[in-house]
Formats: C-alpha cells, sequence, structure tokens
C-alpha cells in the first residue's frame, strides 16, 4: 500500500458549525447560573456584603456553609444524572431510558427503606451503599427484562421500565405506609437541595468520581452502544464493559438520592438534546452532557428558590414539569420523522 | 487459515451446523452459498466468537477462537453481521473510527488515523464523513461498515449477506470492493451471498451449504451446474453459458 500524502492525513474537519456556539452558550449559562446559585436566597448575601463583611461575616460563613455546598451539589448531581442517563441509554440501545424510567431509582428507594428499617442509626454513607446495590439489583432486574422486549420497539422498552418501577414503588409505599414511614421515607426521596449544607452533602462527590469513570471508559461504552455482535467483533468483552456501566448507573443513582432526593426525566431529557445537537459518540458527548445536565438543576434549583419567594419549592416539581414537557416533545417529533 | 474440525451447533433439538469441517483462507474471496436456514450465519456466528460450538473446534492460525484473547483475534478477523441496526447517533467518521479499537484501545495513534482516513478514502466516503448514519442511504450505510471493517485492517474479513437491501448498482459495487480488498489489499474474505450469479461472478471458490453441513465446496465453474445447484437448494435451477460465464437462471 502506498503512503498517504500529508493532506489526507491531516486532521479531518471534524467540527459541525453549530456545535461551537452551542458550546460556548453553555459554558457561559453555566457560569452565569453557578453565580446567581450562590447570591440567590432569603439571607442577603451578595458579592458587596460578603466583601464589605470580610471573612468573619455572616454573610461569608453562610456563603462557605451552605451556598457554596448547594451550588456544588446541583452541579455535580446535574452533571451525573445526565451521564447515568446517557450510559443506561448505550447499554439499553434505546434513548428513552434513565433511571427513573427503568425502575433503577424506585429499587434504590426500596433500598433505602430497608436501610431505615432495619439500621435506623446506620450512618448517610452506610445508606447510600445499600441503596447503591439495590439500584444495581433494580438495573439487573431491567436489563434481564428487557432482553425479551425487541430493541427496536422504541416506546416499548422504557415502557416496561416504567411498569417495573411502579410495582417497586408500590412495593415500597406499601411497606412504609404499614411501618409508619412514609414521611421519612419521602423525606429522602423529594427532590430537593434545600437541606444541603456543609457537612452532609459531601456524598455527591462519588456521583461525581462515576462521571470520571464513565469519562475513562467512553469509547467502550459508545463500543457497547453498537450492540453486542459489534462490540465482540472489536474484540470487547461485552458483559464486563456492561457490568461497569450498570454500577456506573447504580453508584449515581444513589449518590443522588441520599443528598437530593429523585429527580426525574433529566438523564432522559439532556442526552436527547446532546443526541440531536453532536451525536451519540460518548466521549465527546459526555462534556456536553455534564454542562448541560449542570445548567438544567442549576436553572431549576433558582427558580425553586425564586418562584414563591421566600419560601421554597420542590425542585423536582420543576424538573418533572419541564422534564416531561421536553420528553413529550422528543417522543411527537420522533413520530414525526416516522421512525 | 480459518479452520472448523468437526464443528456441530444445536439449538434445542435442532442441529443448526452438522459436524461440518471446511477452511478458509487460501482464495481471495470465498462465497458461502445455500438456502435459508442452511447455517451459514451460524457459521460465521461461530467463527467470531459470538455462538459457542457444541462439538468441534474453531481455529484462525491455528489457535482455538475460544481460548484466544478476544482483542487480540479482533486485529486478525473482522465479522461484520447482516442487518445491522445501530441505534446510536453516530457519524461516518465515528463509525471508521471505532473500527480501530482493538488496535487504538481509545488512544488514536497518527497511524490509527492514516488506516481511518485510507478507509474513508478506499471507500468513497470523504462527502458522508460527518453525516450521521440514519442520515444516509442503504448502500453508503453498508459502505461506512465494511469501511469500519477495513480500518480494522485485519487479514480475515467475513461478511453475512452484505448485498443485503441494495440495487444493483450498489450491489455490484460492493461486490467489485470485495474483490479489490482482496486482490490490492490482501485480505482473505469470505461473504454470505443469495443471489449465486454474483457469487459466480466475483469469487474464487464457492462453497455451499444445506441442512447444517457443506454439501459442494468447489471453484465457481464447478458449482455453476444444474444438478449441483438443484441438490443445495432443492429447486430447479438452469444455468446456460454467456459470453463465456455460466449464468443461473431461476426466476421461475
Amino acid at each position: 500500500m502506498t503512503a498517504l500524502d500529508s493532506t489526507s492525513t491531516s486532521a479531518p474537519a471534524r467540527v459541525r458549525p453549530r456545535r461551537a456556539w452551542v458550546g460556548v452558550l453553555v459554558g457561559i449559562l453555566l457560569v452565569v447560573l453557578a453565580g446567581l446559585s450562590l447570591f440567590v436566597g432569603v439571607s442577603d448575601v451578595s458579592p458587596a456584603s460578603v466583601l464589605a463583611g470580610g471573612p468573619d461575616s455572616s454573610a461569608a460563613s453562610l456563603l462557605v456553609v451552605s451556598r457554596i455546598p448547594r451550588t456544588v451539589a446541583v452541579v455535580l448531581v446535574g452533571a451525573s444524572l445526565g451521564i447515568a442517563g446517557l450510559i443506561m441509554q448505550m447499554l439499553v440501545r434505546n434513548k428513552f431510558v434513565e433511571p427513573s424510567t427503568t425502575g433503577v431509582s424506585e429499587f434504590a428507594t426500596l433500598g433505602m427503606l430497608v436501610a431505615i428499617v432495619f439500621a435506623p442509626g446506620m450512618a448517610v454513607v452506610g445508606k447510600m451503599a445499600v441503596a447503591a446495590v439495590f439500584g444495581l439489583a433494580g438495573t439487573w432486574v431491567f436489563l434481564r427484562v428487557v432482553r425479551v422486549v425487541p430493541v427496536r420497539q422504541l416506546v416499548l422498552v422504557p415502557l416496561v421500565g416504567i411498569m417495573l418501577g411502579g410495582v417497586v414503588g408500590a412495593v415500597t409505599t406499601f411497606v412504609a405506609y404499614r411501618l409508619d414511614l412514609l414521611q421519612s421515607l419521602g423525606q429522602w426521596s423529594q427532590g430537593s437541595f434545600a437541606t444541603v449544607m456543609q457537612g452532609r452533602y459531601e456524598f455527591v462527590w462519588i456521583a461525581g468520581l462515576m462521571v470520571g469513570v464513565a469519562w475513562l471508559a467512553a469509547d467502550r461504552f459508545s463500543v457497547i452502544g453498537l450492540g453486542e455482535e459489534f462490540a465482540t467483533n472489536l474484540g470487547l468483552d461485552y458483559r464486563r464493559v456492561v457490568a461497569v456501566g450498570m454500577v456506573v448507573i447504580a453508584v449515581i443513582t444513589a449518590a443522588v438520592l441520599v443528598t437530593a432526593g429523585l429527580i426525574p426525566f433529566l438523564g432522559l431529557v439532556v442526552p436527547n438534546i446532546v443526541s440531536l445537537v453532536i451525536g451519540d459518540n460518548v466521549r465527546r458527548a459526555i462534556p456536553w452532557v455534564a454542562g448541560l445536565g449542570a445548567v438544567f438543576v442549576l436553572g431549576c434549583d433558582v427558580l425553586a428558590r425564586v418562584v414563591r419567594f421566600p419560601y421554597e419549592i420542590p425542585l423536582s416539581v420543576i424538573v418533572g414539569v419541564l422534564g416531561a414537557a421536553v420528553f413529550l416533545w422528543l417522543l411527537l417529533r420522533r413520530r414525526g420523522r416516522a421512525h | 487459515m480459518i479452520a472448523l474440525e468437526n464443528v456441530t451447533k444445536r439449538y434445542g433439538a435442532q442441529t443448526v451446523v452438522d459436524d461440518v469441517s471446511v477452511r478458509f483462507g487460501e482464495e481471495g474471496v470465498t462465497a458461502l452459498i445455500g438456502p435459508n436456514g442452511a447455517g451459514k450465519s451460524t457459521l460465521f456466528g461461530l467463527v467470531g466468537r459470538l455462538v459457542r460450538p457444541d462439538a468441534g473446534r474453531v481455529t484462525v492460525d491455528g489457535t482455538d477462537v475460544e481460548r484466544t484473547p478476544s482483542n487480540e483475534l479482533a486485529k486478525v478477523l473482522a465479522v461484520l453481521r447482516q442487518d445491522n441496526h445501530v441505534a446510536a447517533r453516530l457519524t461516518v467518521h465515528d463509525l471508521v473510527e471505532f473500527g480501530r479499537f482493538p488496535h487504538s484501545r481509545g488512544r488514536l495513534t497518527v497511524h490509527d488515523r492514516e488506516h481511518i482516513e485510507r478507509a474513508i478514502t478506499y471507500l468513497d466516503l470523504e462527502a458522508y464523513r460527518n453525516r450521521f448514519l440514519d442520515e444516509l442511504s442503504g448502500g453508503q450505510r453498508q459502505r461506512a461498515f465494511i469501511a469500519m471493517v477495513l480500518a480494522q485492517d485485519t487479514e480475515y474479513v467475513l461478511l453475512d449477506e452484505p448485498l443485503n437491501n441494495l440495487d444493483l448498482r450498489h450491489m455490484t459495487e460492493i461486490m467489485r470492493l470485495v474483490r479489490t480488498m482482496a486482490d490490492e489489499l490482501g485480505k482473505r474474505v469470505v461473504t454470505v451471498l443469495h443471489d449465486i450469479n454474483f457469487a459466480a461472478t466475483w469469487s474464487d471458490r464457492i462453497v455451499a451449504m444445506r441442512d447444517g453441513r457443506v454439501v459442494a465446496d468447489a471453484s465457481a465453474r464447478e458449482i455453476m451446474r444444474p444438478e449441483v445447484l438443484a441438490a443445495v437448494y432443492d429447486t430447479t435451477v438452469d444455468v446456460r453459458e454467456i459470453d463465456g460465464r455460466p449464468v443461473a437462471l431461476y426466476y421461475g
């Protein structure tokens, strides 16, 4: 074979024009919303008051104890939930799956209940571990069930997952009701960052760590997304990569559950929007999904704080409404394209 | 050399591949023909370590495919299955890049990039490089998959019904490509074909299967005889000589 001339080996122009400005937009939004998140709230914390009061002022300590942890938690939760959805969509080869449409969130919640019942005094990290193990079992059950559903039945797959989640959720509610633990469970599972503060949000870094794992294995997840036959042909151990993906999904779900509760639709909406803009190559999509996920939750969290100022409304309400609307749009859009 | 030694595969009570011993890799292009359900795709699955044999042994260059690390095998053997449905939105370039995965493990070297460029040029996909697979026509998509297999740079290439759902022009295009892959790049291509005239025109050797067994294995001219084809397909096939080439007539 002859060597190629230099023009054909030079880096190909792969950037689509629309990518650049969307990336800049997401970056600017991230910075602006993170700034807003630091300085929006009942107490007066503003750049001016922090500077005027010095490091020992109440404004500065509020910033360190509450506002910074909250903003960090929001960013990490948004980023990691987006990634959990992206990885799940690669494993299942279906665009409409994420932890809340596959029963994984419900299994993790059941795990939380089990931990509350059998070891009420257990440290939060222990509860998170139990929730993660249940989430992992939930992922496994879902993947087993879905194996009998044809991959191309686009809407049937999440439908099966939602039914599975419904059954598990019903069991959880029944048990919690009988043991008079509904309120306690509700406090954990309702999506909100109102209680986030220094000393009790740090588990969310574990979810952040999982984003790193996903990034390291990005190409493997892309290949898995081509299906088992392609993956095997390319010399990949299909089962092992699927197992890594399952752990990433379960740990993110559990870590988010103990810090912020359940935040539905995010893992579905964000990767789908990114997919429309730049496609599904996981290595390329990860920074986008993480960034857009963070922007989405930051925006919703700021909104949750100002809609009924000075009171807060649960974040999950806002995410649920917005997410469901985008989900519907994505569904109808697909139908329009006759797929 | 790909060698199957007394390989048997059963699904329940049904024997799909029945004590098959056959070798591939001497000739440039080998066509695998036979009626539906003859076991052709299963045979590919067995070679491509997607299906485990119930008995017998499959070796590639002397090593058992069951015992060879999957990644090592992926450097010498590429299998493109039929009816590839990719749900992920990937560009042609992405797909071809994944073909380098066995070599690069995700970290592309200059050498890997050369292979990617060569495969894209070879399949004339330069204009479609940044298109998503779901934006391509059937023929373009098939070429993209073959470019991926080409970038994998293996000695053996197994193509399962590469002409499926293609029109006349694209079928000829793909077969010409398969021929040049063998002649110019030194690949050993084994391809499942349903159209025996394509098989006769473009391949050096035809292996015919029926009911899980190899029933004929010879040059195109020897296979293209009414009595052989009737035995393989269980239907009457007329063979005429046109411009010195045997042409099968089976249109009823």
